[in-house]
């Protein structure tokens, strides 16, 4: 088993409202989740000495320390691939507790998705290269018109839908599981407004064949942050969440956009490299899971997950969704907190809050008896366990 | 329907530009081992070599996938705007656009050609229109 097993842990986790117009700073939305996150870890903005979040995010961390107050920052680092990178944050923060570059990590994301510059707006404007992972290869993008994340990701799922023999009605089975997650969920956008299979068929065509409207994330204004730190120092803590494991896979031309080159585009290979990590080294098996957070920006590529994953064959997800295995009583409840369909977006981070929401015991659609808890963003993922104390 | 946004041109990527613009189509060859490679790249990731030569394609290959997108809109383009990833004859894939076709039309394995559409700035986009069908 690798050294980073059960090396490190969730000692705090915190958020801001989740929202359409948070009429606040990212910079603000950050520190409010990150100062929230360590008072839910009974630290304070002293203790902390290292930093991680996404390439993409617009917070900076000397900004972002200026304001929450930290005499002394020892290490940073940044995580590529937008999304697909979202729990590589988590990886970064228990590789360096536990190198012991630094003691207590703040991971954050902050957006203003939605009342800011929205992943989904149709913008032309290209750019040869910028600081985010991925942009590059847009300049082969939206020359075309292929200008947001669904129509990058469309091409893929239709390839998928053909050689599978998928519908769009398959994956409406997904979104419907998790609109009636989210209808539970307070915190979720779509609280207490659950969908049928009939409303999702008569949503307006995104990207035909593969992505109607209720296919899609909520873009979202909010922010989440972790307060990660050494399983010592975790265990004296009021609720720790051990990080079981982490992994990263960034396979040859695979970030969204340039994996359009790739050889069957009907297999999300860096989700299988990534399961490959995750339940070869480090002493946990796909049977271990009691929960799973699967990243859902667009529902086609939760069921390219799932499979890619090893929880089903290739072409089987569209079979193991119809047969109920996402929801409260099936092989592997998924995204109980409704997703980001359902809950909103903050770029998949919300995702792993829900995972320590049920390991604590207090998620809106509790598992019984959660203690193992897998959350995967594409080709980033961690195990999540609650500790035997 | 406004005019297309010019592409972005690099240093990697100037000679398929200047083919489009020109009404060719071209890819990037390794001068080292003679891989075709797009989109094109300083080094060849199989054997290193920084020489690479500009290769006229045949222009035609078959429509890998697609997608009709409909949401959001931009002035510059029709919609549903075509998009489709070709897989050319030479072994590599162009994501680009289907034109001259219904969009009830488009299917995986449709054999295409291609043609140029125009941008601003005096430039050209490579897209993709059916091959006609053999007469019987």
């Amino acid at each position: 088993m690798i050294a980073l097993a059960d090396a490190a842990a969730i000692v705090g986790a915190g958020q801001t409202e989740f929202s359409k117009a948070a009429g606040r700073s990212e910079t603000q939305l950050a520190c409010e989740a990150i100062v929230a996150a360590l008072d839910d870890a009974g630290l304070t903005t002293t203790d902390v000495d290292g930093l991680v979040s996404y390439t993409i995010d617009p917070v900076e961390e000397t900004e972002l320390v200026r304001a929450i107050g930290s005499p002394q920052i020892a290490w940073s680092s940044r995580v590529p691939y937008g999304g697909g990178g979202s729990q590589g944050v988590l990886l970064h923060a228990a590789a360096a507790v536990a190198s012991g570059v630094a003691r207590v990590v703040v991971v954050y994301r902050a957006v203003k998705a939605r009342s800011g510059a929205r992943f989904g707006a149709a913008q032309a404007a290209t750019r040869p290269t910028s600081a985010h992972s991925g942009s590059t290869a847009m300049q082969w993008l939206l020359p075309f018109g292929v200008l947001t994340p669904a129509s990058w990701m469309s091409l893929n799922a239709t390839r998928y839908m053909h050689t599978y023999g998928v519908t769009n009605a398959d994956f409406g089975r997904a979104v419907v599981q998790m609109r009636t997650y989210a209808a539970k969920n307070p915190n979720a956008h779509f609280y207490e407004r659950p969908i049928t299979l009939d409303d999702h068929q008569r949503s307006r065509w995104i990207a035909e064949p593969a992505i109607r409207l209720l296919d899609c994330c909520q873009e979202t204004d909010g922010a989440v942050a972790f307060v990660v730190a050494g399983r010592d120092r975790a265990m004296d803590t009021p609720e720790p969440v051990m990080i079981a494991a982490a992994a990263g896979a960034g396979l040859f031309e695979e970030e969204i956009g340039s994996d359009h080159y790739r050889a069957d585009l009907s297999r999300m290979e860096g989700s299988a490299a990534l399961a490959a990590q995750l339940f070869g080294q480090f002493g946990i098996t796909r049977d271990d899971v009691d929960v799973a957070m699967v990243y859902d920006a667009f529902s086609p590529i939760l069921l390219m997950q799932l499979e890619a994953l090893g929880f089903c064959g290739f072409g089987e997800a569209k079979d193991f969704v119809a047969d109920g295995h996402l929801g409260p009583g099936g092989l592997l409840p998924c995204n109980t907190n409704g997703g980001l369909i359902g809950e909103g977006y903050i770029h998949g981070l919300n995702l792993t809050l829900e995972a320590v929401r049920q390991l604590r015991g207090r998620s809106c659609n509790q598992i019984d008896g959660a203690r193992t808890a897998l959350v995967t963003a594409s080709r980033t993922g961690v195990i999540l366990q609650r500790p035997d104390r | 329907m406004s005019e297309r946004p010019a592409p972005i041109v690099t240093e990697d990527s100037e000679p398929f530009w200047a083919a489009a613009a020109a009404g060719r189509l071209m890819a990037q060859r390794c001068a080292g081992c003679h891989r075709m490679q797009h989109p094109p790249r300083p080094m060849c990731p199989s054997c290193h070599a920084t020489d690479s030569e500009w290769v006229e394609l045949a222009g035609t290959g078959s429509v890998y996938s697609f997608s009709l997108l409909h949401h959001p809109r931009h002035p510059a383009f029709d919609y549903p705007v075509i998009a489709a990833i070709v897989s050319l004859d030479e072994g590599i894939r162009m994501v680009s656009n289907l034109v001259e076709v219904d969009p009830g039309d488009v299917r995986i394995d449709l054999p295409v050609e291609v043609t140029f559409a125009p941008t601003a700035g005096s430039m050209a986009l490579p897209v993709f229109r059916p091959l006609p069908e053999p007469r019987p």
